[in-house]
This record gives structure tokens, C-alpha cells and sequence, in this order.
């Protein structure tokens, strides 16, 4: 994993979030970059927010300073695009979770395959690296 | 005084909760990790501590984006149970002991780590989930009261490795100096090799587990001596959990008998592990028992 780059100031929405060998690194730039996002997911803490969600996606979102693209990827539960706009999968997985979706199928996601045939390779030992 | 009598390292999973608190730990996928679990449940039910240490972290539940502490410790008379967005776990609210909270916040603040105070804290899986590897069915209370110690693991720059262990060594020496005759146990808890995100998401690495596993015992210091980077690199962005097992091993000191460890691949997307204990150099040693642990 490489130390991240520093951030330009104010951050930059264009900015490549940071990677080290296909791992992101959730660094200070990428938590002020994906705040609203990381936000929104930290609300589904109280039930009432999980209700108003899921009975008015659009409206929720605007009750946050999301960007277009930021709004766009929730709405269409674009999991990676999340990821690469900032947000934390610690925060994501409770979004996946008012969906009833579990990390397998979130796994299964990021690495282009079936909610199953994730959960049989992590049976099966997981997968190897190096 | 204080006494420490064994620190028990194990993996936080939600879903090793949720196996336990839905009735699924004869399931096969489950069987073996509990069968695993259980000569280390039989013995820590037999040494209970009246105190326990858990070093966690929190994932985005009671710290979220506005105050991020590299090490805090909860000082509560009690703390509830969190809702981490799908509902509280039905287990019994966790209490706290503050005289202890409030002497180990001063001797760690002495000893130069500038510990941030958590007056009212909710704990999350990462904390709870441990307690129920030591006591599957606590019934209206937990056996023991809980310090929890926070430590940073989510956000770059999280605390190195040397550091944990440093705190660690501080750790053992506050809670030794603590002056009532009181038994306390230790827990480091998270990892092993896990990586939820990403294009490398599902690693696992076993070879990298098996020697954390046994140097966790015989040589900490080289594993303090590892890079964040190298433990994100070799055990995934979230087996840098692992720094937190260096929190426990150092708070036990040097006079210490393994009495079990497990290891099982998959718990959810993690490689689960626990490994106990016992300290040696203040009590009565107590005979280890069969290791699961290959070497």
C-alpha cells in the first residue's frame, strides 16, 4: 500500500480515490470527499430515517449535500461507484442492510460475481493474493 | 491490587453474533468455529474475571465522521447496545466499572498517551460479539463488568503497530497499579486476514494468519515491527485489525501459557480466529490445553 497521496486543497471531485493494490485506502481526503454519502448511510442508525428512506428514496437524498453523482449512485445502489466517490464500506454495508442485502452479495459485487459463487470461494478458502 | 489474569484475542465478526443469537452454531457452516471456540469457553467459565478490558473498534456506529480518536476508553456506568442499522442485538446492556475507566484514563495520560474520553458511548458488534465468545448465553446480565478501549483502524492514518503495543505495555501497567484486589481479563479483538471492498475483496491469507497466530505469543515485537501498510497489503484493509491483538499482548507481559487457540476459514468474508492466554507470572499457572493449531 502506498502512503496517499496528498490532497489538493478542498479536495477535488475528480480526484481518483486512492488504491493500493485494488484496495482503498479510506484516508482524510476520501472522508471530507464522500461526507454525504457516509452521512446518509450513518442515519440509517435510527429506524424512523430507514422508514422515511424507503418510502422516498429521492426525497431522503435531498436532505443531503450529495453531489449528482453521489445521489445517483445511491438511487441506483451502484455499490462500486459509492466506493470510488468517496464513501467507506463500513458505512455503505448499512445501506446494503436496509436493502437486506448481506456482504457476500456486496463481495459478490466487487468482483463480478453471484451472491453464491462468492460465498462458495469464501468456503472454499477465500481468495489468495500474492 | 489489580491482577490480570488472561487476555483472550478473538475476530469480531457481526455474523458470529448473529449465528449465536438466531440458533445457527450447529449449522455445518458454523459447527466448526464453535467447536473451536468451546475448551476455551469451558476454561475462561472456570477463571472468571471481575473486569473485562476489550480493545475494538467502532464501525461508524458510536464514531462517525465529525470526531475520529486514534485511542479512546469509555468511562460510562453503562452502555447501551447499538442500533448499527439494522436493529439492536437482544443482549443485555453492557456496565462499565468508572473508577477503573478513570484511573487507567489518568496513568495512560501520564505515560504520555493521550487517551480521549468517551462519556456516553453505545457499543457496537465489535465489542459485543466478543463478550459472546466468552459467555454464549449470559441471560439478563453479562458476567462482568467492561472497560472498552476504542482504537482508530478505519481511518488513514491509523496507529502503528509498534504504538499498539506500546499502549499495550501501559495498559498492563495501569491496570496492575489499579489499587483494588479486582481480576480483570484483557481482549484484543478483529481480524484476521479480511478484505470487505475492492477489486481484492475476499482475500484471505492463511499463511499470513498462522504466523501472526503463533508470534502473537512468542515474538510480538516483530509483528509490531510490520508497516500499516504491509499489514494492509499481506492481511487485507481490514485484517489491519490485527494491531489491536498487540493492545492485549502487551498489557499481559512476557510470563504467559497458551491455553487455546482456533482457526476457521470463512466467518462471513473473514478468517476467524481466537487464541487465550493465561498469564503466569502472578497467579497460580494453569496447565494449556490441546492446541488446535497446527505448527
Amino acid at each position: 500500500m502506498a502512503t496517499p497521496a496528498a490532497a489538493e486543497p478542498g479536495g477535488s471531485s475528480s480526484r481518483d480515490a486512492p488504491r493500493a493494490r485494488d484496495t482503498y485506502v479510506f484516508d482524510i481526503a476520501e472522508g471530507r470527499r464522500g461526507a454525504a454519502i457516509n452521512r446518509l448511510c450513518a442515519s440509517f442508525k435510527d429506524e424512523h430515517n430507514r422508514r422515511d428512506f424507503l418510502s422516498d428514496e429521492e426525497a431522503y437524498c435531498g436532505r443531503f449535500d450529495l453531489t449528482d453523482e453521489q445521489r445517483r449512485a445511491i438511487l441506483d445502489r451502484d455499490w462500486v461507484g459509492m466506493l470510488d466517490l468517496g464513501a467507506s464500506i463500513f458505512y455503505t454495508f448499512k445501506l446494503a442492510q436496509v436493502d437486506k442485502r448481506s456482504m457476500q452479495y456486496l463481495g459478490g459485487v466487487f468482483t463480478g460475481m453471484t451472491e453464491e459463487e462468492f460465498g462458495s470461494l469464501m468456503v472454499s478458502g477465500g481468495r489468495r493474493f500474492g | 491490587m489489580a491482577e490480570i489474569i488472561w487476555g483472550l484475542a478473538t475476530s469480531h465478526v457481526p455474523s458470529i453474533g448473529a449465528a449465536m443469537d438466531y440458533g445457527k452454531t450447529e449449522d455445518a457452516y458454523w459447527k466448526p468455529l464453535f467447536e473451536g471456540y468451546a475448551p476455551a469457553r469451558e476454561w475462561m467459565a472456570e477463571h472468571r474475571p471481575d473486569v473485562a478490558v476489550i480493545i475494538y473498534n467502532d464501525h461508524a456506529n458510536a464514531i462517525d465522521l465529525d470526531v475520529v480518536p486514534t485511542f479512546a476508553i469509555g468511562t460510562g456506568e453503562r452502555f447501551e447496545v447499538a442500533d448499527e442499522g439494522w436493529g439492536r442485538r437482544q443482549v443485555p446492556p453492557v456496565i462499565g466499572h468508572p473508577p477503573l475507566s478513570e484511573h487507567l484514563i489518568t496513568r495512560l495520560v501520564d505515560d504520555e498517551f493521550d487517551i480521549t474520553m468517551l462519556h456516553d458511548l453505545d457499543v457496537d458488534h465489535g465489542l459485543t460479539v466478543p463478550l459472546s465468545v466468552y459467555c454464549p448465553q449470559p441471560g439478563a446480565s453479562w458476567p462482568c463488568r467492561v472497560v472498552p478501549l476504542l482504537v482508530n483502524v478505519i481511518q488513514y492514518p491509523q496507529p502503528t503497530a509498534a504504538r499498539c503495543l506500546k499502549l499495550g505495555e501501559a495498559l498492563g501497567r495501569a491496570i496492575r497499579s489499579f489499587p483494588r484486589d479486582i481480576k480483570v481479563a484483557v481482549f484484543g479483538t478483529g481480524g484476521m486476514s479480511h478484505q470487505l471492498a475492492g477489486a481484492r475483496a475476499g482475500l484471505i491469507n492463511t499463511r499470513f494468519d498462522r504466523m501472526f497466530l503463533e508470534k502473537i505469543e512468542t515474538d510480538p515485537t516483530s509483528l509490531a515491527a510490520l508497516s500499516r501498510e504491509q499489514y494492509v497489503d499481506q492481511a487485507g484493509s481490514e485484517g489491519i485489525e490485527l494491531i489491536m491483538w498487540l493492545v492485549m499482548r502487551g498489557a499481559l507481559g512476557d510470563g504467559l501459557t497458551r491455553i487455546h487457540d482456533t482457526y476457521h476459514v470463512p466467518a462471513s468474508n473473514t478468517a476467524a480466529a481466537l487464541a487465550l492466554f493465561a498469564v503466569t507470572d502472578s497467579g497460580t499457572p494453569s496447565a494449556p490445553m490441546r492446541s488446535t493449531l497446527r505448527r
